[in-house]
């Protein structure tokens, strides 16, 4: 699909409800960091990524790896907004039986092609699956979303250098840089910064961009996808935590833990008011 | 004279022989290749290995990422290293989703000697049983590394098999039908059943010699697959002889001995000696002087039967 600024818009209003009223019907999981990187997925998923929704382990695929497996609820509302699986599964999220786990579970869920949850590992895993690529001769893309937090983990530099070693150019990363993690601001407990001068230090493309930028966001995934210099792409996002639900921008405490069914209504009422105004 | 010869050789072997007949194995390694012997299929297929250094967690997620895409992964490295360090990579991207790696580890156990406690492994049969999915395999010598190799590559999902360091004898012909989760009898007695895996196993058959001198009828069982294990012969085995003993190179807390016992108790509770390191860490020497240093010989098999059998009254 060709860029539309006007789709997205409407798009991840949508997404972004689904997002609000899943977590609020849960009673828990991980709003914050669903709603900061949901732009940045919904331009991959919709208007970059060459995928089938009606055959989703198509061997041609692009494999996408959501590292900040956290933000299962939003890579849960695109897969079946694009029709992976049942949109009415939304409302059983983190329930016992359910397909949609507390964080994404590739056995379980038809278009999550691994399983995370545990930070400091998808870029690793993408790094196997850019390999596979690049042995076997096929052009796929393998692309990543990892958290800011995330890259306190060692593994992520493990990865990283690998990446630029085995020349990894079908291999592209956004960083969703809300700058909060569990127990406050990055700078605060760990500081990972600056995030780009580090890939770059690596031997990696990267690029700093506004992360709710539906033009820059577009820009950034078509030129890591473009790249064919033998360095693997990092996009640095810049994002706000909780982005788009006014209680919860920028508010550390929604990073795991669910509005009450009162907040959960507010902004659904809210989401629903934007969407209306943008009807045409 | 015995044939002697390292499973970890027979591992470099097993690997070219199935990179020739498979395009789709790849092997990787953590900076260790001349010493687990991958560096054999290196050789071989050079656009094939992938040495990713000193880092043992990606060496894990990568070999699940080329897994995913088709390809049968061999991950290799140092027991304790391939097992500890990345523990959580295997069991929550590897094992969770029942991926097709395949984690063969060399110098398992107290054997690897002048190295020292740091490369010694006496923890990883408990640390890697104890994840659901995975199948866990210790030959007891070179032909059965082959064949768990060979059988590894051929059963999609998660394998861990540990190999030695050392050059250990010839015990299974190459006739010898192995299957996994299917244990060998290798002696059958009527006083006692001794369980052993890996090169405890060359033990117990030296034990079974000294004991039959003494009157004493022991079979001796070669558990080379600890899990799934063969509840089937355990079972059997523990009913006839109606004591057992373990012997594994391992802590006695949750590898061999304890997987024997979790079954009896729960099945056929009868009186179990384990012989292995108890709760302890290694130290620096010569392979043969740490196995006796830490009671894992023939001899201490012998008394570990005594107890068994004096337990059984």
């Amino acid at each position: 699909m060709k860029f539309d600024e006007g789709f997205l818009k409407r798009k991840t209003a949508e997404l972004r409800l689904d997002i609000v009223e899943m977590i609020t019907k849960a009673g828990s999981g991980h709003p914050g960091g669903s709603l900061s990187a949901i732009d940045l997925l919904a331009v991959l998923y919709y208007c970059v990524m060459n995928i089938k929704p009606g055959d989703p382990k198509w061997d041609g695929r692009d494999r996408f790896i959501l590292s900040k497996g956290h933000a299962a609820p939003a890579i849960y509302s695109i897969l079946s907004d694009m029709g992976f699986f049942p949109k009415e599964e939304l409302s059983n999220l983190r329930q016992i039986g359910s397909i949609l786990q507390g964080h994404p579970d590739m056995q379980r869920v038809p278009g999550i092609d691994m399983s995370t949850g545990s930070l400091g590992q998808g870029l690793s895993i993408a790094v196997g699956m850019a390999i596979a690529g690049k042995l076997d001769k096929k052009d796929y893309g393998v692309y990543a979303l990892l958290g800011d937090g995330e890259l306190q983990e060692g593994q992520v530099w493990e990865a990283a250098m690998a990446a630029a070693h085995y020349k990894l150019d079908n291999l592209m990363i956004a960083v969703d840089n809300n700058g909060l993690q569990i127990d406050g601001s990055l700078e605060e407990v760990m500081n990972p910064y600056p995030i780009e001068g580090k890939f770059r230090a690596f031997g990696w493309n990267t690029r700093l961009i506004d992360g709710h930028n539906f033009g820059e966001i577009f820009d950034a995934w078509t030129w890591a996808r473009s790249s064919s210099d033998g360095k693997p792409s990092a996009i640095i996002a810049k994002t706000v935590k909780g982005k788009g639900v006014y209680f919860m921008e920028n508010v550390v405490g929604f990073h795991g833990k669910a509005p009450t069914k009162e907040e959960g209504r507010d902004a659904s009422v809210k989401l629903k008011d934007t969407l209306d105004k943008m009807k045409p | 004279m015995t044939e002697l010869k390292a499973t970890r050789d027979a591992y470099g072997e097993a690997l070219v022989e199935i990179g020739k007949n498979n395009n789709d194995v790849v092997v990787l390694d953590a900076d260790l290749s001349a010493s687990t012997k991958t560096a054999k299929f290196r050789e071989h297929f050079p656009d094939r290995f992938f040495n990713v250094g000193v880092a043992e967690q990606n060496l894990i997620n990568i070999a699940a990422g080329l897994s995913t895409c088709g390809k049968t992964v061999f991950a290799s490295s140092f027991a304790l290293f391939v097992t500890g360090r990345p523990w959580e990579q295997i069991r929550n991207t590897v094992a969770y989703s029942n991926l097709n790696v395949k984690i063969v580890a060399s110098h398992g156990g107290i054997s690897v000697g002048a190295d020292g406690s740091s490369h010694q492994s006496l923890e990883d049969i408990a640390i890697m049983r104890v994840i659901p999915n995975m199948r866990v395999i210790v030959p007891c010598d070179a032909n059965e590394s082959r064949n768990a190799v060979l059988a590894a590559a051929a059963t999609p999902g998660p394998f861990y098999i540990r190999l030695g360091r050392e050059k250990v004898p010839m015990i299974t012909g190459s006739g010898n039908k192995f299957k996994v989760g299917k244990a060998e009898v290798l002696r059958d007695g009527k006083d006692v059943t001794v369980i052993a895996c890996g090169i405890m196993v060359d033990a117990a058959l030296r034990a079974a010699d000294i004991l039959k001198k003494d009157g004493v009828e022991a079979s001796v069982i070669d558990m080379h697959t600890i899990k799934p294990i063969d509840t089937e012969t355990i079972m059997k085995y523990a009913g006839k002889t109606g004591c057992v003993v373990t012997a594994e190179e391992h802590s006695i807390i949750g590898g061999l001995g304890a997987a024997v016992c979790e079954f009896l108790s729960e099945n056929h509770p009868v009186p179990v000696y384990r012989i292995g390191t108890r709760d302890c860490f290694g130290q620096s020497g010569e392979p043969a002087s740490l196995l006796k240093k830490y009671n894992m010989t023939p001899e201490n098999i012998c008394e570990g039967v005594k107890k068994a059998i004096k337990m059984k009254k």
